[in-house]
C-alpha cells in the first residue's frame, strides 16, 4: 500500500513545466508518425494482425528517436519578430529590421535597379542558392545568392514571359515570344520546345523530371526533361490563364483560370482532376502551402481566399488584389499587387491568417512576382524597375537536410544529387491528388444491387430501344404492316425477356427466404439455431 | 522590438580543410520530403529489378566422384570441408573455397549410403549397403591446407561389420553415440564393434534417422512402412509413431525450435511437424513436383533445403507454403542430397551426374567484404522491397523464376490434378448427406493414424 502512494505522490509531483515539455514532445512525435495507426481491431487474420502491430509499435518507435534527435540534430532556431506594448508588427519597416539583425543578415536587403528591360519575374533553385531573373524585354540573369555573384547574363532580344529552374541550376527554361527554351548556366541555348507554344507560366516537377507549361492558348503541357517525351498535352478548354502552381504534396499542377475556376491536372488524364470555381472573375495568382493542405487564390474581384484542399471549402476570404502570392515554407503567405508586398500570418494555429508584415516599394513599381528564398528568412521580389529583396523573419526553415536541398552544396554533391535524383525519377503515373495512397490496397467493396428504380428504367430503355428499331425493306408482303407489327412486338418482349426472367428468380429465392423464416419462426427461439439448412446445391 | 533572422556563416556549414569530410545536416521533417511513398516505391520496383539481374546462385560445380553422390556430411568443426559418399563406395572430403578434394577414404565395398561427423569434428563415421560401419580420422584443417596432393588416403579407425546393409547414419548431437538405420534402428557407441542398443518397431526398413539438436536422447526415423517414428533413447521400446500415405525419404530437425521438425515426402511435399503434435502437421510446403529425396535446416533455423528426384533444389521458409528460391542447371541430375553450409551462405547438393554443386542461400546477395555504406544500402533495399512485396509489379518481379520446361510442365499437370481432385471431392461432399464426409484440412489428411 505504502509504495503505492508513494507512487502516487510521485505522479504528481512533475512540475508543471515537465509536463508542457512533453506535451511540446508529442507534437513532434505526431509530426513524424506521418498519420494516425491502423486499426487493427477490424483484422480477422490473427498473424497479419500480429505483423502489423509489431510493425506500428516499430514505427512509434521511430518516430519518437526522430523527435528525441531534433534538439541535436536541429540545432538552428528559426527567426522571429516580437513586438512589445502597442508597437505592430507590420508598422515595422525594413530600415529597422535592418538596424537590429547582424552585418551578415543586413547585405540580404537591396534593390537592384534596372528600368530599361522590366519588369522581372524570378525563379530560385531548390536550396535557395540560385536565383534566375528574367526582364521582359529579354533579359536574363543566373545569379549566386549566397556570394552575391552574377554568375551570367545575356539578352534574348524577344519577350520573356517566365522563367524556371530545372532539377538543378546548371539549367533553366525561359518562356518566349514564340516558344520555350532551354538553356545552361553559361548562357548556352541547349533547346528549343516548339511544342510548348507560346507559353504564359511555366513549371518544373523536379521529382519526376517534368517541365509544365501553359500557353496562350489554354494548352497544357508536360514534357520529361530526361528523354524529350511529351507526356501529356491538354486542353484545358476554360478561358487563358495568368496563374499556373503545382502543389508541393502531390505535384498535382493547378491552373486558374479568367473564367474564376482552379482545375487541378496530372499528366495521366486528359480531364482535370478538380475542377473548382474559386472567384467571380479571373484568376490572378495562386500559391499552395507546403503541406498540401492550403491553396490561397487571388481573384479580379478583390478577393483573396484561402482553400482547404482537404475538403475543397472556402477557410477564409479577405478583400484585396493580389498580383501574385507566395506561401515561405512555414507557413507565411506572401501577396503583392501594385507596389505594395503584404505578409499574412497564420499566428493563431487555426489556419486564421492575419496581417503580419507590409513593405511598399518605391511608388510607381509595379510589382510582377514575390518570392520566399528557401531556408532563409528573404522574400525576394521582382519588378518593373529590377529586383528587390527583403527580410521576414520567420519565414524560413532553420534546418536544412543535405541530402534534400544543400545551400553549401560542392560540385562533387550536386553531381552525385543529380545521378540520385535520376535513379529515383518517378513516373508520371504517381501524381495523384492523395499521394499516400500508394502502396495501399483496394478496399474490397461489396456489388451493389440495383434499386427496383434503376431495373425499371434500365427495362423502359430497352423497351424503348427494340420500339425505334426501324425495319429493312423487303419484297413479297414481308413488309406488310401486320408483319412489321409482329416483329416489332417480338423485338420488344426479347428486350423485356432477360428483366422479367431476373424479376422471377428474385421473387422466387426472396420465397424461399420467407419460407426458411416461417420455419424458423415456428420454432421456439433457443432451437432456431438448430433449423435444418437446405444445401444449396 | 526583437529580431532573429535565420544566418548562417559560410564556415560553420562546410569543411575546414579539403581533407576533411563534407559535414552534413539532417532533417528528417516530413513536409521536406514529398511524396515519400512514391519514391520508396520506384526504389523497391528497382531493387526488385536488380535482384533480378543480380541472381547468379551457382558457383560451381565439384568433380570427382564417378558414381552418383547419395549422401553428405559438414563438418560442425571447419567451415569449409565438406564429406560426400557415393554410390561406388567412394568418400571425399572437398574444401569448398578451392573446390577440390582433400582427401579420399576408401574402404566400402558397396554403396555408402550414410555419413555423419562427430559432434567435436574429430570423427568420420559412414556406413553403406556392404554392411560395414567404418569409423574415420578427420584429417585437421592446417594440415590439409598444406598439402597439396589430392591423392591423399586415410585409414579407417574401426570397421564394424553388422548383419545387414545400412541405409543412413547420424550422430548425437552431445555425446558419442550414433544410430544407424537398415534393418533396425542401432545405437553404436564409437568404441564398441557392436551397437549398443537396437529398437525395431514393424518389420520394414528404416530409411532415415535424425538425432534432435536440442536434446541428445532423442531421435527421429523414417521407414519404407511409410511411417515416421521417434525414439527416446533412455526408454528401452520407441516412443511415437505415425503412418503416412506416402513415404518419408528424409527428416531435418529445426536447429532453433527443437520441437519441430520437417519431413521430406514422396508425395513431393515436405510436412513440418511438432514432435509433441503428431496429429497434423503444422505446415505443408508445396512445390516440388516429384519426391523430395533429401532436405537440410539452415542454421539460422528460418529456412530448409530440399533436393528432389526432379532435378532442382528448392529453398523454403521454415513457415512457408511455398518455395522462396529454385535451382536448377541443365547438367544437374536427380538430387540425392543437400546441405546449408554452416554459415547459411550457402548450399550445396549432390546429385545423380557424380558432382557437387555449390549455390548461394541468397542468389542475388553480393559476396566478399562488404563496406558499411554498401551494407545499409543492401538493407534498406531490402527493407524497401519487403514493404512493397505486396503490390502487383513488384510481386510480379520478385517471384518470377524461369523454370525448365519439364517442370513447368509437370507443375501445371499437378495443379490440374489436385484441382481436379478438390472438385470431386466437393461435388461427392455435396452430393452425400451433410456431415458424412467433413472437410480435412491437408495437414492432416495426409497422416493415416498415429500410434504412442
Amino acid at each position: 500500500m505504502e509504495v503505492k502512494a508513494a507512487n502516487m505522490d510521485r505522479i504528481n509531483l512533475i512540475p508543471a513545466a515537465e509536463q508542457g515539455v512533453s506535451e511540446e514532445e508529442d507534437m513532434k512525435v505526431k509530426k513524424y508518425l506521418r498519420g494516425k495507426a491502423t486499426d487493427l481491431g477490424a483484422l480477422q487474420d490473427k498473424k497479419l494482425k500480429g505483423q502489423l502491430a509489431v510493425r506500428e509499435e516499430l514505427y512509434g518507435k521511430s518516430a519518437q528517436a526522430a523527435a528525441k534527435a531534433e534538439k541535436w540534430l536541429m540545432p538552428s532556431e528559426g527567426g522571429y519578430l516580437e513586438v512589445e506594448g502597442i508597437e505592430k508588427t507590420w508598422r515595422i519597416r525594413q530600415e529597422a529590421i535592418a538596424g537590429e539583425v547582424d552585418v551578415l543578415s543586413s547585405r540580404k536587403q537591396f534593390d537592384i535597379v534596372l528600368p530599361e528591360l522590366g519588369p522581372y519575374t524570378l525563379d530560385l533553385s531548390l536550396s535557395g542558392r540560385y536565383m534566375v531573373a528574367a526582364g521582359r524585354k529579354g533579359h536574363l540573369a543566373l545569379l549566386d545568392m549566397k556570394n552575391m555573384d552574377l554568375i551570367k547574363e545575356f539578352q534574348v532580344r524577344e519577350t520573356v514571359r517566365d522563367v524556371v529552374f530545372l532539377h538543378n541550376q546548371k539549367l533553366f527554361a525561359a518562356a518566349q515570344k514564340k516558344y520555350v527554351y532551354m538553356y545552361s548556366d553559361n548562357g548556352t541555348e541547349l533547346h528549343c520546345l516548339k511544342e510548348h507554344g507560346a507559353a504564359a507560366r511555366l513549371q518544373f516537377l523536379n521529382k519526376h523530371f517534368l517541365l509544365t507549361s501553359i500557353n496562350k492558348l489554354g494548352q497544357l503541357h508536360f514534357q520529361d526533361i530526361t528523354t524529350g517525351e511529351m507526356v501529356g498535352n491538354f486542353r484545358t478548354g476554360l478561358g487563358r490563364s495568368d496563374a499556373m502552381e503545382v502543389n508541393p504534396f502531390n505535384n498535382v499542377t493547378a491552373v486558374g483560370h479568367s473564367g474564376g475556376t482552379v482545375s487541378m491536372w496530372k499528366p495521366t488524364s486528359a480531364a482535370p482532376l478538380v475542377k473548382m470555381l474559386c472567384h467571380q472573375g479571373p484568376v490572378t495568382a495562386l500559391a499552395f502551402h507546403s503541406n498540401g493542405h492550403l491553396m490561397a487564390t487571388a481573384g479580379m474581384e478583390r478577393k483573396i481566399k484561402l482553400w482547404d484542399l482537404r475538403k475543397f471549402e472556402v477557410l477564409q476570404t479577405s478583400p484585396g488584389h493580389a498580383k501574385t502570392m507566395n506561401f515561405s515554407q512555414k507557413g507565411l503567405l506572401a501577396t503583392a499587387t501594385g507596389s505594395y508586398v503584404q505578409i499574412l500570418g497564420d499566428f493563431s494555429g487555426s489556419q486564421e491568417y492575419s496581417r503580419y508584415m507590409g513593405h511598399s516599394m518605391a511608388k510607381g513599381y509595379q510589382i510582377q512576382k514575390v518570392v520566399f528564398r528557401p531556408y532563409e528568412d528573404v522574400l525576394a521580389i521582382g519588378h518593373s524597375m529590377g529586383w528587390s529583396s527583403i527580410l521576414i523573419p520567420g519565414s524560413g526553415e532553420p534546418n536544412f537536410d543535405t541530402w534534400v536541398a544543400n545551400p553549401f552544396e560542392t560540385r562533387k554533391q550536386r553531381n552525385e544529387k543529380e545521378v540520385r535524383s535520376l535513379l529515383d525519377k518517378l513516373p508520371p503515373e504517381t501524381i495523384m491528388l492523395d499521394p499516400t495512397k500508394i502502396g495501399s490496397v483496394k478496399p474490397t467493396r461489396k456489388k451493389e444491387q440495383p434499386t427496383k428504380q434503376e431495373r425499371e428504367a434500365g427495362k423502359e430503355a430497352a423497351v424503348e430501344g427494340a420500339k425505334s428499331i426501324s425495319f429493312k425493306k423487303k419484297t413479297k408482303g414481308r413488309s406488310k404492316s401486320s408483319k412489321v407489327a409482329k416483329k416489332k412486338q417480338e423485338a420488344v418482349a426479347n428486350a423485356k425477356k432477360p428483366f422479367l426472367e431476373q424479376q422471377a428468380k428474385d421473387a422466387e429465392t426472396s420465397k424461399k427466404k420467407r419460407k426458411r423464416n416461417e420455419v424458423e419462426n415456428q420454432l421456439p427461439k433457443s432451437l432456431q439455431r438448430f433449423a435444418r439448412k437446405v444445401p444449396t446445391t | 522590438m526583437k529580431v532573429k533572422v535565420i544566418s548562417r556563416s559560410t564556415d560553420e556549414f562546410t569543411r575546414e580543410r579539403s581533407q576533411d569530410l563534407q559535414r552534413v545536416f539532417r532533417n528528417f521533417d516530413p513536409n521536406l520530403r514529398t511524396q515519400e511513398k512514391a519514391v520508396e516505391y520506384v526504389r523497391a520496383l528497382s531493387a526488385a529489378k536488380l535482384d533480378k539481374i543480380f541472381a547468379r546462385p551457382f558457383i560451381g560445380a565439384m568433380d570427382g566422384h564417378i558414381d552418383a553422390v547419395s549422401c553428405m556430411a559438414k563438418n560442425p568443426n571447419h567451415l569449409k570441408g565438406i564429406f560426400s559418399g557415393s554410390m561406388d563406395g567412394d568418400i571425399r572430403l572437398w574444401d569448398l573455397a578451392t573446390r577440390r578434394t582433400v582427401c579420399q577414404f576408401p574402404g566400402h565395398q558397396g554403396a555408402v549410403r550414410g555419413l555423419t561427423v562427430s559432434t567435436d569434428g574429430h570423427v568420420l563415421v559412414s556406413c553403406g549397403t556392404d554392411s560395414t560401419v567404418r569409423l574415420w580420422n578427420v584429417p585437421i584443417p592446417s594440415l590439409m591446407a598444406s598439402d597439396d596432393s589430392s591423392d591423399n588416403e586415410a585409414k579407417p579407425l574401426a570397421v564394424y561389420v553388422w548383419k545387414n546393409a545400412f541405409w543412413a547414419v547420424d550422430h548425437q548431437w552431445d555425446g558419442e553415440l550414433f544410430a544407424t538405420a537398415g534393418a533396425q534402428v542401432d545405437i553404436w557407441n564409437h568404441n564398441r564393434s557392436q551397437p549398443v542398443n537396437s529398437f525395431e518397431w514393424g518389420k520394414d526398413t528404416t530409411i532415415s534417422v535424425r538425432f534432435n539438436p536440442g536434446e541428445p536422447n532423442i531421435l527421429a526415423t523414417s521407414a519404407s512402412d511409410r511411417s515416421i517414428t521417434i525414439y527416446d533413447l533412455r526408454l528401452s521400446s520407441p516412443a511415437r509413431k505415425i503412418i503416412m500415405r506416402t513415404k518419408t525419404n528424409s527428416i531435418a530437425w529445426n536447429p532453433m525450435e527443437p520441437m519441430n521438425f520437417t519431413a521430406a515426402n514422396e508425395d513431393c511435399n515436405c510436412y513440418s511437424y511438432d514432435a509433441r503434435k503428431l496429429d497434423e502437421a503444422r505446415c505443408v510446403h508445396k512445390d516440388h513436383v516429384s519426391a523430395v529425396m533429401d532436405i537440410d535446416y539452415s542454421p539460422t533455423g528460418r529456412e530448409f533445403v530440399t533436393g528432389s528426384y526432379d532435378r532442382t533444389v528448392r529453398i523454403f521458409q521454415y513457415n512457408g507454403g511455398h518455395s522462396r528460391e529454385i535451382y536448377h542447371t541443365k547438367r544437374m541430375q536427380r538430387v540425392f542430397c543437400v546441405k546449408f553450409s554452416c554459415d547459411a551462405s550457402y548450399v550445396i547438393s549432390g546429385s545423380d551426374d557424380t558432382n557437387l554443386r555449390i549455390w548461394k542461400a541468397k542468389a542475388s546477395e553480393q559476396l566478399g567484404v562488404l563496406l558499411p555504406r554498401e551494407r545499409k544500402k543492401h538493407e534498406y533495399l531490402e527493407a524497401v522491397k519487403n514493404r512493397y512485396k505486396h503490390l502487383p509489379e513488384v510481386k510480379r518481379i520478385i517471384r518470377h523464376r524461369h523454370l525448365p520446361k519439364a517442370i513447368y510442365k509437370a507443375a501445371s499437370l499437378r495443379r490440374i490434378m489436385t484441382e481436379a481432385e478438390r472438385k470431386r471431392t466437393e461435388r461427392r461432399r455435396a452430393h452425400s448427406a451433410p456431415g458424412s464426409m467433413p472437410k480435412e484440412a491437408l495437414r492432416k489428411r495426409r497422416i493415416i493414424k498415429e500410434v504412442e
